[in-house]
């Protein structure tokens, strides 16, 4: 059982780097995930910490052992790949026990962890197939069973369940995190499913561009972004964001957008107060805009706006709004009730919650409050 | 295609229609059987004639024997094993033919793994380079390569095989030689196969802690099946086939594979076709077999790459 | 892998690297020597080797230009008619249903040796009608029988007439009887090819230009062979290599007598018989030059192949 921590880790493809300055720390039994697009350098950091590749800058530690120059067999961790990786030729029993065979476990030992594993993980009855012969979530549940048997420090994950139908993976998110429960042992997970990750992380690395932009638990990520970035990548539908200016408006520093003017609450104005002038971003997601006042507030932030279109979710609606007398740029979703009335047309006024407005520099796109 | 598809439902369709069919792709019909027969008339022809009696294959032309099947007889194939040396030249084309191809499948494979999976500088030079000497004629190699035996010539006898031990008219000078010779397609074909297997699964194994030369044998190997047994034949039936290399690098008659005993043959008995279909018949027969038998292979092998000289 | 040695890729290509300098690099680069040496390959003659198949003093001895003739024409057409034959057969193959049968018997001779296919051509081609086979066939049709084999005449005279004075013409009867001998062997490894090639072509694009209305032959022309024309250039360069490399089938049918020497046996006369290493060196050089543009479309097809991957 062991933590892992990265120190300024940088790889380098050529010129270009995957992973750029790289610093973070995992202790032992969280669940940490590694979320970011595609080619945002998750897979490529998750592989330098299972050995698979080198690190052009910076120190790896599992534990408290400096691992980079350490084989990958040697790390003592185990790694479940997107494609399972499951040997062909084998079958499911020789799958899980090939690593422990190789480490001349006795027969008799490596026959009881199979089984204790088949059986946690409810394969038991397939131990004599082979792969071919397996479903897709079978399949799934035999990689993660082989690198269970190793009983590692660490477990990697690089997007177990990208592979999967969506019920399936929704099942085996629950799953998982059962498993986490149950084995107490660090998880990093690779996946680049903002849900996936919201759900199923005690911590959330965000990586863009081979940069690491916030890390946080899931619900300060949520509330308190630390970038333009991570506020648009976290949450579905994701932030409304509108280019506007600070501004000082009745006494107040505020963000004027176009001729509207937009607030946040009290207690994060003196942060605005000091960035008079900048170019800014102003964002409120979709579900804290609404037509019903916030209560408790000072600022409204009303715009009138006209439903453009309506999307019916069954429970609840997303509906796409345009500032009334405004440029079509500031169109933007407000989450309604699927119990409302609401048509094309109509004309409504919706209050942006200022309690959960963010504003962020327009060039940086740090968050200012 | 659509006409395959008519020809598939032919026995329901009408009587009228289906014979229509049958007319209308007559010609198509006849083209690929006539082909057939004349592709197989001189195999046969050869066959057949083997097994005449002497007298007749100079006076009569072979298709007159099927009139009198019990004029069959298997006096050639007598003479030309026990009299003519096929038997010791059959012994020595499967003694020089399969330690060859073991030879050259167990290091190309040793190769190609490393070309495929394994990181170090100037590789794909390398690989490059093996592959274009696939294109040089042998004749490029043979003076230089005489010379070379003659000049490490050991006198001294292989045991239980023959031979000498090394150099000119020796065993192992000759499994080396089309050991080299094979290399390139060998290397070619095999680099290719393993550099389709899935990267993640050597990943995995690595990981699990095996060694380079365990995944090679363990995981490697098991799954390149197809491509081995493809290599395999193509190469048997290579150096089987060979006439060149033995006529230079072997000169002792006792060591001769088939081929060579059988170039002697025609340029001491030319016209003695009863010995000479027999001889041709039995050097035949084992590629043949071997054919039939694996010919799925031997074509997936084609299909994988050009198809070395 | 983090781990692995620094020089355990280097272990295990060794074996590789090693045989392929010793009996493939050294040798070609050695060659490269001897052809600017003397016979024995001690002393310096610069460009005489050469020079002597370029005058080709020795006409009746060793004919360097009819060799050198020999080898175009085999390698035209050896190649043509094979790439034909082959498509022909693979097109019409594909409309029956024992399809698999006929390709087979086709791809059959692919399987014996060289020699084994003189020994079987030597017989059907005998002068004697009592014995070969095609003469007994042309005679029944009302035919002359000819010396196939020996033959140097050309099967119209106006094709001599107009070749140049000095050169003989290599379109002799008895080279065209070998080519045939070639093609036999070879149109089954073109039929596999091209056979798999046609298959690879979908057939949504064959009903499209049916729907369009284009007969058999169109769809053929404009819409079949240019999508095969890639695999057809694979063929093609497998064949080239195989005409140029023609050493086995000559040897054994006519050892190169009546004007039938082709580089390869040319070769092998001068270096073993004659013992000229010095002229023998030249010929292989020049057997290498010619493959050199072969070797080239080879490695540029591999390396558009490997950006693929």
């Amino acid at each position: 059982m062991a933590s892992v921590r990265l120190e300024r880790v940088t790889k380098r493809f050529g010129a270009a780097s995957a992973v750029d300055d790289i610093s973070l720390e995992v202790p032992d039994k969280e669940f940490l995930v590694l979320v970011g697009p595609s080619g945002c350098g998750k897979s490529t950091l998750l592989r330098m910490l299972a050995g698979l590749e080198r690190v052009s800058e910076g120190r790896i530690y599992i534990g408290d052992r400096l691992v980079n120059e350490v084989p990958a067999k040697d790390r003592d961790i185990a790694m479940v790949f997107q494609s399972y990786a499951l040997y062909p030729h084998m079958s499911v029993y020789e799958n899980l026990a090939f690593g422990l065979s190789l480490r001349k476990m006795s027969k008799s030992e490596i026959r009881d962890r199979v089984s204790a594993v088949a059986g946690i993980l409810e394969i038991a009855d397939l131990l004599d197939r082979k792969p071919r012969a397996l479903s897709g979530g079978q399949r799934q549940r035999v990689a993660l069973g082989r690198a269970i048997v190793r009983e590692p420090a660490a477990f990697l994950m690089d997007e177990p369940l990208s592979n999967l139908d969506a019920k399936l993976r929704v099942q085996m998110r629950a799953e998982l995190i059962r498993l986490h429960e149950r084995l107490k042992t660090t998880f990093i997970y690779v996946t680049h499913d903002q849900v996936e990750a919201m759900t199923m992380g005690n911590r959330i690395a965000v990586l863009n561009s081979g940069v690491l932009q916030q890390l946080d638990t899931p619900q300060n990520l949520y509330r308190n972004p630390a970038n333009l970035f991570v506020a648009g990548f976290i949450g579905s539908p994701s932030m409304n964001f509108f280019d506007g200016e600070i501004v000082q408006s009745d006494g107040h520093p505020a963000c004027r957008v176009d001729d509207l003017v937009l607030g946040v609450d009290p207690a994060r104005e003196a942060a605005l107060g000091t960035h008079l002038g900048a170019q800014v971003v102003f964002g409120i997601r979709p579900e804290h805009s609404s037509d019903e006042r916030p209560a408790g507030s000072a600022e409204q932030n009303a715009v009138r706006s006209k439903i453009d279109v309506v999307e019916h979710l069954g429970n609840e609606m997303l509906v796409y709004f345009l500032p009334v007398g405004h440029s079509e740029k500031l169109t933007f979703i407000a989450r309604m009730s699927g119990e409302r009335q609401a048509r094309p047309g109509d004309e409504l006024d919706i209050y942006f919650d200022a309690a959960r407005a963010h504003v962020f520099d327009r060039e940086t796109g740090r968050a200012i409050a | 295609m659509a006409q395959e598809d008519i020809s598939v439902q032919g026995p329901h369709l009408g009587g009228v229609e289906a014979v229509r069919q049958l007319f209308s792709r007559l010609p198509v019909h006849v083209a690929v059987i006539g082909i057939v027969i004349v592709w197989s008339i001189p195999t046969i022809a050869l066959l057949v004639s083997s097994f005449r009696d002497p007298g007749a294959v100079i006076t009569s032309g072979w298709w007159n024997a099927l009139r009198d099947p019990l004029d069959l007889t298997l006096e050639n194939y007598n003479t030309v094993l026990s009299q003519r040396g096929m038997a010791r030249s059959f012994a020595n084309s499967l003694i020089i033919s399969i330690p060859a191809t073991l030879l050259v499948i167990l290091i190309a494979a040793f190769a190609a793994y490393a070309f495929a999976w394994m990181e170090f500088p100037a590789r794909n030079a390398l690989f490059l380079i093996t592959v274009a000497l696939l294109v040089v004629p042998l004749q490029m190699t043979l003076i230089p390569v005489l010379r070379l035996y003659t000049n490490l010539t050991v006198e001294t006898e292989l045991p239980v095989l023959g031979g000498r031990m090394f150099g000119t008219s020796s065993y192992p000078g000759i499994w080396l030689a089309h050991a080299a010779y094979g290399l390139p397609f060998a290397v070619y074909l095999l680099r290719n196969f393993f550099g389709s297997l899935p990267r993640d699964l050597f990943e995995s194994a690595y990981l699990d802690g095996a060694s380079d030369r365990l995944v090679f044998f363990r995981i490697v190997l098991p799954l390149s099946m197809p491509a081995i047994a493809a290599l395999t034949i193509f190469q048997f039936l290579w150096v089987w086939n060979d006439l060149l290399i033995a006529l230079i690098l072997l000169g002792d008659p006792d060591l001769a594979p088939m081929t060579l005993t059988i170039t002697n043959l025609v340029s001491s008995f030319g016209t003695a076709y009863q010995l000479l279909t027999a001889a041709a018949f039995i050097s035949m027969a084992l590629p043949l077999v071997v054919f039939f038998a694996l010919q799925r292979y031997f074509v997936q092998g084609i299909l994988a790459g050009a198809v070395k000289g | 892998m983090i781990g692995r040695k620094w020089w355990t890729p280097w272990l295990w290509l060794s074996p590789s690297l090693v045989l392929l300098g010793v009996f493939l690099v050294y040798p070609t680069i050695d060659t490269f020597r001897r052809s600017f040496l003397d016979e024995r390959s001690e002393k310096f003659v610069g460009f005489d080797n050469y020079r002597f198949i370029i005058d080709n003093p020795q006409a009746l001895i060793s004919d360097t230009h009819a060799a050198l003739l020999n080898n175009l024409l085999w390698l035209t057409l050896f190649t043509a008619v094979t790439v034909v034959l082959g498509l022909g057969i693979a097109v019409l193959a594909s409309r029956v249903r024992y399809e698999a049968v006929a390709k087979s018997a086709v791809f059959v001779p692919m399987a014996i040796s060289f020699v084994a296919a003189s020994v079987i051509w030597r017989f059907m081609y005998e002068f004697n009608t009592d014995v070969g086979t095609v003469n007994a066939a042309l005679t029944s049709l009302g035919g002359e029988p000819t010396r196939w084999l020996q033959d140097t005449g050309a099967p119209q005279t106006w094709l001599t007439e107009r070749g140049p004075d000095t050169m003989p013409s290599p379109l002799q009867l008895n080279n065209f009887a070998l080519i045939f001998v070639g093609v036999w062997m070879w149109t089954g490894f073109a039929v596999v090819v091209l056979s798999a090639g046609l298959k690879g072509i979908s057939t949504d694009l064959l009903d499209a230009a049916r729907a369009d209305g284009a007969t058999e032959w169109q769809t053929f022309r404009r819409v079949i062979l240019p999508i095969l024309s890639p695999t057809v250039v694979v063929v093609a360069t497998t064949l080239v290599i195989q005409a140029l490399k023609k050493f086995d089938l000559v040897w054994v049918m006519t050892a190169g007598r009546f004007k039938t020497d082709v580089v390869a046996t040319l070769f092998f006369k001068e270096a073993f018989v004659f013992r000229d290493f010095g002229v023998g060196a030249a010929l292989a050089v020049v057997l290498l030059v010619w493959v050199v543009p072969i070797m080239l479309i080879s490695i540029r097809r591999f390396q558009f192949q490997e950006e693929i991957r």
